[in-house]
């Protein structure tokens, strides 16, 4: 089956069997190692990706469903430069062995989009479905939080 | 493996008529798990994704009718369904996780038809309705009955549930979902209760209930339901009808809690009723 989907802001044209898995068609095919295969069943948020915006587990998608839709990794999420997230993931303490931190990172721009000002508490739920197994949390929402101070105030600087 | 992504319901029905192998596919976020476990290897996929008319939550006067392929992120976040169908929300939102809500679609959560199904308990106390496709027509049954068992339904070769249609209930009856699992997130329910209490002149006027992870499908318990009736809605009430509730549960050991755990959970779960329900019954 021939895809055709954008990646990261690039057009992807491949010739595929449409039941592989879309992890392995973005890590074995298009060499983007971003998403990671945690557990491969859909419970630990590593291989989350943004299929046209929304949060989706790209192991629990198969090849054909990327066909026509724009994809999103950690790898392209901020375009050119890093992500506000993933700058103060960095800062911030949030991340530690790194192997979670592209699913947290895709999931918490996507939650920001739509939650500019989030309690912790809806921080912590949004993140419900990305397991991290070092920093225990803490770090990762106080990131969230750090970004999303960040994000208002680079909107508040457009206006 | 070959997948289709057929536009219309009508286009579902032709590639199941074409393909009477084939299996549907929803969110994918069931079906995928086993595929990996090497439990199920379809040959052919229908995926529904892209099919329109499946899609979407509808107001049709005093009911709500929710596509089949409606992911549980669009219920948690409809705005009818939050001010009109609190319990199912509640459910949608107790739902795995935000990435698998995304994904995940209230006819996949039934067709499965796990005991642990999150959104059946609160349709079958709302008396919901599914409507089944067919290339012969269509055909309507309560949602109760949609399920027959672990893993079974009521859909046979060819048929394709459409959409399930929710009544909404009147004004002032209490509607009330809980879960209790291991984890907030992710968890897969131990006990789970749905309940809607109509409350009259200080008692309560109807009960109906119905626990999740207790039994091969949903347990519902006329006994403790028409024990309720005719009551004041007090913690002594609710309390007393929880010898019949540990009667009528049936749940199993597992890895996630005994059996005598889950029978008196599930009894202690209409203890939070008294909460929701004792302030309407004085106001």
């Amino acid at each position: 089956m021939i895809l055709s989907f954008t990646l990261d802001g690039e057009p992807r044209t491949l010739d595929l069997d449409p039941g592989l898995r879309a992890v392995d068609v973005l890590r074995e095919h298009c060499g983007v190692t971003a998403p990671k295969e945690g557990c491969g069943t859909g419970e630990c948020g590593a291989c989350a990706v943004l299929v046209d915006g929304e949060v989706r587990l790209s192991c629990l998608m198969l090849a054909a469903q990327l066909d026509g839709r724009t994809v999103t990794t950690a790898r392209g999420l901020g375009g050119a430069g890093p992500h506000p997230v993933q700058e103060a993931l960095a800062d911030r303490g949030g991340v530690q062995c790194g192997f979670c931190t592209p699913g947290v990172a895709v999931t918490a721009a996507a939650f920001l989009e739509r939650h500019p000002d989030p309690t912790r508490a809806e921080i912590r739920d949004a993140l419900s479905g990305n397991l991290c197994r070092c920093t225990g949390y803490h770090k990762i929402v106080d990131a969230v939080e750090d970004a999303a101070e960040r994000m208002r105030k680079e909107r508040g600087g457009r206006k | 493996m070959n997948v289709l992504f057929p536009a219309t319901a009508d286009a579902v029905l032709e590639a199941l008529r074409a393909h009477p192998d084939a299996r549907l596919m929803a969110g994918g976020t069931d079906l995928l798990v086993r595929r990996r476990a090497g439990a199920v290897a379809p040959g052919v996929l229908v995926c529904l994704e892209r099919v329109a008319d499946l899609n979407g939550v509808e107001v049709l006067g005093d009911a709500i009718r929710i596509g089949a392929a409606t992911t549980l992120t669009a219920i948690l976040e409809n705005g009818a369904i939050r001010e009109r169908l609190p319990l199912l929300r509640d459910a949608a939102g107790a739902f795995a996780s935000p990435p698998v809500r995304n994904m995940a679609t209230l006819g996949g959560n039934l067709c499965t038809a796990s005991p642990a199904a999150d959104t059946l308990p609160p349709l079958c106390v709302l008396g919901a309705e599914a409507e089944i496709l067919s290339s012969s027509g269509t055909r309507r049954m309560p949602v109760a009955d949609f399920v027959t068992g672990p893993g079974r339904t009521a859909l046979e070769p060819g048929e394709l549930l459409g959409s399930v249609t929710v009544p909404v209930p009147g004004g002032g009856t209490i509607q009330h979902f809980e879960k209790v699992g291991r984890r907030k997130a992710m968890a897969i329910a131990v006990v789970s209760l749905a309940a809607l209490l109509r409350v009259e002149g200080g008692v309560i006027a109807e009960a109906r209930l119905a626990w999740g992870s207790v039994g091969p499908t949903v347990v519902r318990c006329p006994e403790a339901e028409a024990l309720l009736a005719g009551r004041a809605p007090t913690l002594e009430t609710f309390r007393a009808a929880g010898e019949s509730v540990r009667r009528a549960v049936r749940p199993i050991d597992d890895v996630r809690a005994s059996a005598g755990y889950r029978r008196r959970v599930a009894a202690n779960l209409l203890l939070r009723l008294a909460e929701k329900a004792g302030p309407a019954a004085l106001g």
